[in-house]
């Protein structure tokens, strides 16, 4: 092995790595607080018994979990810049790229997490909702009221789980050389010749954060499977 | 908006003149084919090594397949690949990396890198699959083996391995469609699969929709194509007696 290790980039670099990094956990804030949100709307309605409505859901749903997350993405940056300018008269040079990925991650990352609270609901078991109407409430009441809470309570850490993979993934806004931590940390070993640390101290540095949060991850699921 | 859709784009000459766009396309497809059945073979293989390892009770072995599974699903794939491309070479002793760089072209070196990294990726997923696989038989089916007097890897080969892939491959079709999907971010690194011949046709064009709806179509083609043949292989190797078996 001859190569020789200089890792002295890295300090100086690292209010801008940080900077990469706040956009890396804005995308994924965003994309995780829509994705659930509008997750949950279309678990709900593919479990509805209005045909049109669930046929919606399953389509969506299928056909974002069958195009890679790249792909996706690219037809984000291509449409959304388009449509924003349209709808709001703005400049041609403003940047939308980061409203793009935002966009782009929580539409795609909706569709996981609707499988996820799809699987959440269904695990309630039938007799609540039979109670629930028993009780006289609404369809929408003992959903709010009876099923959602039992359900998000079991769902918590997968969907802790997929927050952790969707953090990994928006390393891909590489494609669109929007600087993310990922791409901070790659134009800071391209400026200076030092790809090779960069490389290794960014895939340490998402190593260290994802292993500990699924560890937390671990120890909630414990904690809330002996309740 | 104005856009001038033009589907006949796809049957004009591309700029060196060897091929259509269309060419361009189906070698995309195809690359992106060899390169997920190529990476599959490697963690399939890997995958259930290390998914016998974490069940095997011997706390060193079953430590080092943890460990392996932790490092792979805890680091970005296009970090994992970028480090595979341009850190490997660097860093491999003996010359080795030297002999990579020097002896390979740039497309072999693209798909090398490419493939190990999907391989080694996708492994750590299959690795949990074959360990649930294992885990879910009934504690009595190795107690069984070793009472008839099978050694520890008889039983294995035997009694468990045998069940256990036959309950692991629905979840493995999964994954077998995951690997399709995620060889597109190997076109971040200049590999011409179906992706990046994609963007490279909006490049040459300026077409974007009509590249981007062509490869979309490709992708959810091979989607189809995978999931039918996996329904086969499913319905064949369903285990009677248990739910969803015959």
């Amino acid at each position: 092995m001859n190569y020789e290790f200089d890792w002295s980039s890295i300090p100086g670099s690292l209010p801008f790595l940080w900077e990469g990094m706040k956009i890396s956990l804005e995308i994924t804030a965003i994309a995780v607080v829509v994705g659930i949100v509008w997750g949950t709307l279309l678990a709900m309605m593919r479990l509805s018994p209005v045909k049109p409505l669930s046929w919606f859901a399953a389509g969506y749903v299928n056909l974002f979990r069958a195009i890679p997350l790249v792909m996706v993405l690219l037809w984000f940056f291509l449409i959304v810049p388009q449509v924003l300018r349209g709808a709001f008269n703005l400049d041609p040079n403003t940047d939308v790229r980061l409203t793009s990925a935002m966009i782009g991650f929580a539409l795609f990352e909706s569709a996981y997490y609707s499988e996820i609270i799809r699987a959440g609901i269904q695990s309630v078991p039938k007799g609540q909702v039979a109670a629930a109407s028993a009780l006289g409430m609404s369809y929408a009441q003992a959903m709010r009221l009876v099923v959602l809470p039992q359900a998000f309570r079991n769902m918590v850490p997968l969907l802790l789980t997929q927050a952790i993979v969707l953090f990994q993934d928006t390393s891909l806004v590489y494609v669109s050389a929007l600087a993310d931590f990922f791409g901070a940390a790659y134009k800071v070993g391209d400026r200076d010749g030092r790809l090779v640390e960069l490389l290794l101290f960014a895939g340490a540095v998402y190593f260290v954060l994802c292993f500990s949060l699924s560890q937390v991850v671990r120890r909630l699921q414990k904690r809330m499977a002996t309740v | 908006m104005s856009y001038n859709w033009n589907w006949g784009i796809f049957g004009s000459p591309v700029p060196t003149g060897d091929t259509t766009y269309l060419g361009w396309m189906l070698s995309g497809l195809q690359t992106t084919i060899l390169l997920s059945l190529s990476a599959w073979v490697i963690a399939l293989a890997l995958g259930s090594l290390m998914g016998v390892l974490r069940t095997v009770p011997h706390k060193g072995l079953s430590g080092i397949a943890a460990a392996y599974v932790e490092v792979f699903r805890n680091i970005p794939l296009l970090v994992q690949l970028f480090i595979w491309y341009f850190v490997l070479p660097e860093v491999l002793p003996f010359g080795l990396g030297e002999r990579f760089k020097q002896d390979l072209s740039p497309l072999a070196q693209q798909f090398l890198s490419a493939m190990v990294c999907l391989g080694f990726f996708t492994s750590a997923r299959v690795c949990e699959q074959v360990r649930s696989g294992i885990n879910s038989l009934p504690r009595g089916q190795k107690n069984a083996g070793l009472a008839l007097g099978f050694t520890l890897p008889q039983t294995y080969r035997h009694v468990l391995l045998p069940m256990a892939f036959r309950l692991v491959i629905p979840p493995l079709t999964s994954e077998f469609l995951n690997i399709f999907k995620n060889s597109a971010v190997c076109s971040t690194i200049g590999l011409l699969e179906l992706a990046a011949q994609g963007r490279q046709l909006v490049d040459y064009t300026a077409q974007p929709y009509e590249s981007f709806i062509a490869v979309t179509l490709l992708y959810l083609l091979i989607n189809v194509v995978v999931m039918l043949l996996m329904r086969v292989i499913e319905n064949r190797s369903r285990v009677p007696g248990y739910i969803g078996g015959k």
